[in-house]
Order: C-alpha cells, then sequence, then structure tokens
C-alpha cells in the first residue's frame, strides 16, 4: 500500500497534480453554483418587487 | 434560405435555459462518473511508463485539462464572433460563461505541466519554451478578457468590444497544439496524435480516453450551470423568467 502511495518516488508529483485538479474542480463546481443561486436570488427579489404593475408610458406620452 | 427551427430556438433565452435544465445533471453525472473510473483505471490499474515510471500518471489528466482549455477559449471565440456578427445576445452570454471556466482549467494544465516537468524535465518551469509560454498566454488571454469586460459599465458595450480580442486571441489555440513541432520544446510531442497512431498500449488509451471524455462532459456541464446564470441576469424580470420562479425552479 505505501508503495502504491510512493508512486516509485514521484509520489508528491503524482498526487499533488491530482489534488489540485481535483481543487480546481471542485472551486469550479461551488462557483458555478453560488452564480446561479445569486441570480435566481435577484430576479426573485425583481419579480415581487415588480409585481404592482408599472404605469407603462403610452404612445401619446412618448411623443 | 429557410433555417432549421432548433436553430432559432438556440437564440431564445427561455428554450436554452429549459434545454440546459434538462442536459446539465446527465452531463454532470456522466462526466464525474467518467473522471472517478478514468483516475482510478490511471492511479491503479494502469502500468507504469517504461521511461517516466509512475510520474507518467499525470497523463491522465494533465493534456485533458490542457485540452479542456483550449477548447474553452474556441468555445468563447466562436460565441462572440457570433454574438457580435448577428448581435445575438446569447451567444455573447456563452462567451461569457466559458472564460472563466477555461481559465481555471488552463491554469490547472500549468500546474500539473510543472508537477511533471519537475521529475522528468529537471524543471518545473522554463521560460521561453514554446510550448509553456503559449500555455500561459491562452490563460492571459482569458484574464484579459475577463478583465476587460470588468472595465465596462454597459453589458453590451462590454460584449461587443471584449468579442473582438476573443476572436484574434484564438489564433493561439493552433500555436500552443504545433509549438512542440514547430519549435524545439522540452515538451514531448503528442501522445495520441503520434505517427502511426497513438503511442500507447490500451491499458493505458483507454483511461486517457475516458478522462477526455470526463472532462470534457465535466467542462459542458459547468458551461451550462453557468450559462443559466448568466441568462437569468441578463434577462431580469421577464415574463418567462417570473413564471419559471413562480413554477418553483431551485
Amino acid at each position: 500500500m505505501s508503495e502504491f502511495f510512493s508512486m516509485g518516488g514521484h509520489g508528491a508529483y503524482v498526487w499533488s497534480a491530482y489534488g489540485i485538479t481535483l481543487a480546481v474542480l471542485i472551486v469550479n463546481v461551488w462557483l458555478a453554483r453560488a452564480k446561479r443561486r445569486s441570480a435566481l436570488q435577484r430576479a426573485r427579489a425583481l419579480a415581487t418587487q415588480d409585481e404592482v404593475p408599472r404605469k407603462q408610458p403610452t404612445v401619446r406620452q412618448l411623443q | 434560405m429557410k433555417l432549421p427551427r432548433w436553430f432559432h430556438q438556440l437564440g431564445s433565452p427561455p428554450y436554452v435555459y429549459r434545454l440546459a435544465e434538462a442536459l446539465a445533471p446527465w452531463l454532470g453525472g456522466i462526466g464525474l462518473a467518467l473522471l472517478a473510473v478514468g483516475s482510478f483505471w490511471g492511479l491503479v490499474v494502469a502500468p507504469p511508463d517504461y521511461q517516466q515510471g509512475d510520474s507518467a500518471r499525470i497523463i491522465y489528466i494533465h493534456p485533458q485539462t490542457a485540452y479542456v482549455g483550449m477548447m474553452a477559449y474556441v468555445v468563447l471565440a466562436v460565441a462572440a464572433g457570433i454574438g457580435y456578427v448577428w448581435r445575438i445576445k446569447l451567444a455573447h452570454a456563452v462567451a461569457v460563461s466559458a472564460a472563466p471556466i477555461g481559465a481555471w482549467f488552463t491554469f490547472c494544465a500549468l500546474v500539473t505541466g510543472a508537477l511533471w516537468g519537475r521529475p522528468t524535465w529537471g524543471t518545473y518551469w522554463q521560460w521561453g519554451d514554446p510550448r509553456i509560454m503559449s500555455e500561459a498566454l491562452l490563460l492571459f488571454l482569458f484574464l484579459g478578457y475577463l478583465a476587460l469586460r470588468g472595465a465596462f459599465d454597459d453589458r453590451d458595450k462590454a460584449d461587443r468590444v471584449t468579442a473582438i480580442l476573443a476572436v484574434v486571441g484564438v489564433v493561439n489555440v493552433p500555436i500552443i497544439h504545433y509549438s512542440v513541432e514547430w519549435w524545439n520544446s522540452l515538451h514531448q510531442t503528442s501522445t495520441l496524435f503520434a505517427d502511426g497512431g497513438p503511442a500507447m498500449t490500451a491499458d493505458m488509451l483507454v483511461p486517457f480516453l475516458i478522462m477526455f471524455a470526463g472532462f470534457t462532459l465535466t467542462f459542458y456541464w459547468l458551461l451550462l450551470r453557468r450559462l443559466q446564470a448568466e441568462i437569468v441576469e441578463r434577462e431580469g424580470s421577464a415574463r418567462w423568467l417570473r413564471e419559471w420562479l413562480a413554477e418553483g425552479a431551485r
């Protein structure tokens, strides 16, 4: 088993490479999830805020 | 010329949002499963390399993350170009979503490359090496794209200006690929596209390709999730979005 972890003396390189790759994957999943959550949250806030229909400008008013 | 219906649908934010919602779990689930299987196979089952020993097990993550970084740049450039020419906002949303993921994977390729270089070449980093420099330039193209976006308050203007940078920078992608053939590099030439077929036996080639598929699917999973966020931000309080939220979207 320790032979497996030592990777023929290259264990430090192999395991840190895999570890960093795993960390990058986890960070990316977390970032994508956080971005989606906050976007939906803001949209939800916007939707409830706008529930009272705002007065739309009429064509006449725009002229 | 009459374009097919699905082509027009791909320009519609609600359609794409729902499509992403349906596809994302499959891409993520299959992608992560392939990464788990491929890692186990590469670290435990596959034999060590006859010259490089066990350090060569980095070959199951390093070329794959580098490839995903380059693919992300092509997605970024093509999407930004389409958005610029045909003024499709959704295409710009795809471009924005691809950039940070590509930057992360390129960073990962540089780090795993350094960790492979140390036991193999005797150095983590070599200034002036064509492969290392062109790959580092890819990272700076992603970061430059994102930094340039940050300089604009107006999103439409940011979309158009950064699209030019994105499209121009795509020339770097073939330069990365051919750098090991055009110039002298410490980096080994392609194992997969070697003369006379892949220079690997099946017990190494299978996990090698499984990891390519795993990272690729994982990239598109992350891309779709970011794209959904980008669509929601850009659509503001559109009616379809309000209905979607009322239905109880997560």
